[in-house]
């Protein structure tokens, strides 16, 4: 679980200012071209990534408890510009929670970024708010206002103001994530500015999931069907994803069509399955899918599942070092054949 | 279709309609064993012969759920032995993976199967089908992805 608070929202601040510090004098020295950071939503309980180019501009990034999209969405494809007439690609520095990095290592793996013009700015993550969550538990109410303090977070709007406990709204990946800053080794000494952890294997029990595994496939079937029922499939959980790069989508391929266009249940179901498949060894539990889906769907359990398969089959968790081959990439002689159909 | 047909289609027992999908070089080879040898098996199956276990996109398997096939085989060369060299165990990762989360959506274990059998197993071949056909048909058909609209 999450490590007995402090208060959140000094801690945030506190790391504001020497991500700033970072960004600013990474700028001065030329070391990148642009920073990709977190900047101030336009409606409350938001956040938008924002490119700064100027060292004047440094003092909009921010970082709190909405900064929920995955920044290393923005580099692949890389970013570029012309200097005469040339296009020459930029070096950026990415302001990156644990999850941020872990996407840009498994990019670096898929040789969608090259790590050499990528600078990680590494902050502590205290996990994000799941923004959907207040909006249903308030209902028609508008918020206005958002902060956290201690363990609480004090939603404002024009004729109320709610406390609610910050432990329940975290966001449900946020809860067993256990990295929470970029995780370092020496092929990422040059590439982690900033804060980062050692690790080199995730401990986990996915004890969340076995209630749900426990069930018949009928139960399954039926919780799985009704946590999707509203999805409108407007991909946003795709468009947030920081691996979802391909350049035709199997769900716009029209040759051959593969499943219907429709949003039937069967269409549904189908595209989060296919979905799911693309992700296994892949996601690296960012929660941005869950955080930006407008039907406030949560795609957790699903997300959980993929760790957990590529855990217990690989001992793999993606986005930790440069050094280990993806699973799905390889492959061994010695795999493992458990779900396969046998002689007896 | 006349009268008595009818009838008699439906006195017969409902059978499995179940999608093969074999390798051209060992398992289409092993099914094709079997027949010559006139080794019985249930007639439920449908052949599609593909190059290589490497050649299945997940999405043939899942599509042909959609589809309203009511049972799924994969069968490649055993490891080792695959025409094109790790087609088969790259197979293998992504078949784990499309079988793990099949189980996890609620599709049963086993309406999905995946099996080795070489040019030469025609007998093991006849064996699988057997075994496969009774497992699909206690599931009864497969309606999940059957569209309501
Ligand atoms: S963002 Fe939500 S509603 Fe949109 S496709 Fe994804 S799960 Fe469905
Ligand atoms: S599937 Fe969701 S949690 Fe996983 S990497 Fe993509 S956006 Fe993040
Ligand atoms: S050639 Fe038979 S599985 Fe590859």
């Amino acid at each position: 679980m999450v490590k007995q608070m402090g208060d959140i929202q000094a801690e945030n601040v506190e790391i504001e200012k020497k991500m700033r510090e970072v960004a600013r004098s990474l700028l001065i020295e030329k070391e990148v071209d642009v920073i990709i950071g977190y900047a101030r939503g336009t409606v409350p309980l938001s956040s938008s990534p924002i490119f700064i180019k100027n060292v004047e501009d440094i003092d909009s990034l921010i970082w709190d408890n909405l900064c929920y999209v995955n920044l290393a969405r923005y580099v692949v494809p890389p970013l570029t510009e012309f200097v005469d007439n040339e296009k020459v690609e930029l070096k950026v520095g990415i302001v990156s929670k644990g999850c941020v990095a872990r996407a840009l290592i498994h990019l670096a793996k898929e040789k969608q970024v090259d790590p050499e013009k990528i600078k990680i700015i590494g902050i502590p993550c205290n996990g994000v708010v799941n923004r959907r969550r207040i909006e249903k538990e308030l209902g028609e109410k508008e918020v206005l206002e958002i902060s956290v303090s201690n363990d609480q977070v004090i939603v404002k709007g024009k004729d109320f103001e709610e406390v609610l406990p910050y432990q329940d709204y975290l966001n449900e990946l946020c809860k067993t994530c256990k990295v929470k800053s970029p995780p370092m080794s020496s092929s990422l000494s040059d590439v982690i500015v900033g804060e980062s952890i050692e690790i080199s294997s995730v401990e986990d029990d996915f004890s969340d999931l076995s209630e749900y595994e426990s069930k018949t496939p009928e139960e399954k079937w039926e919780v799985i069907t009704e946590l999707l029922s509203d999805c409108t499939r407007c991909y946003a959980c795709r468009e947030a994803c920081p691996m979802c790069y391909c350049n035709l989508c199997f769900v716009d391929q029209n040759k051959p069509i593969w499943f219907g266009k429709t949003s039937e249940m069967s269409d549904i179901i189908v595209f989060h399955l296919v979905r799911a498949m693309h992700m296994a060894g892949r996601c690296v539990g960012c929660g941005a899918c869950s955080s930006v889906c407008p039907m406030g769907i949560d795609l957790k359990l699903i997300n959980r599942k993929l760790e957990k398969i590529v855990k217990e089959r690989f001992d793999f968790t993606a986005g930790l070092s440069l050094d280990v081959m993806p699973p799905m990439m390889t492959q061994k002689m010695e795999d493992s054949e458990d779900f396969m159909l046998g002689e007896h | 279709m006349n009268k008595a047909v009818v009838e008699s289609k439906q006195d017969e027992e409902w059978q499995p309609k179940i999608i093969a999908f074999l390798c051209n070089w060992c398992s289409y080879a092993g099914a094709d064993l079997a027949g010559v040898s006139r080794i019985q098996y249930p007639p439920t199956i449908r052949v599609v012969r593909v190059p290589c276990s490497g050649r299945i996109n997940p999405f043939f398997i899942i599509k042909s759920l959609i589809d309203g096939w009511d049972g799924v085989v994969v069968s490649g060369c055993h490891p080792g032995d695959c025409h094109y060299i790790s087609g088969n165990l790259v197979a293998r990762r992504r078949f784990a993976i499309v079988k793990e989360l099949l189980d996890f959506i609620g599709i049963e274990p086993d309406r999905v199967h995946f099996m080795w059998a070489s040019a030469a197993e025609g007998e093991l071949f006849a064996v699988m089908i057997r075994k496969i056909s009774e497992l699909v048909k206690k599931l009864g058909p497969n309606k999940k992805f059957e569209k309501k609209w």
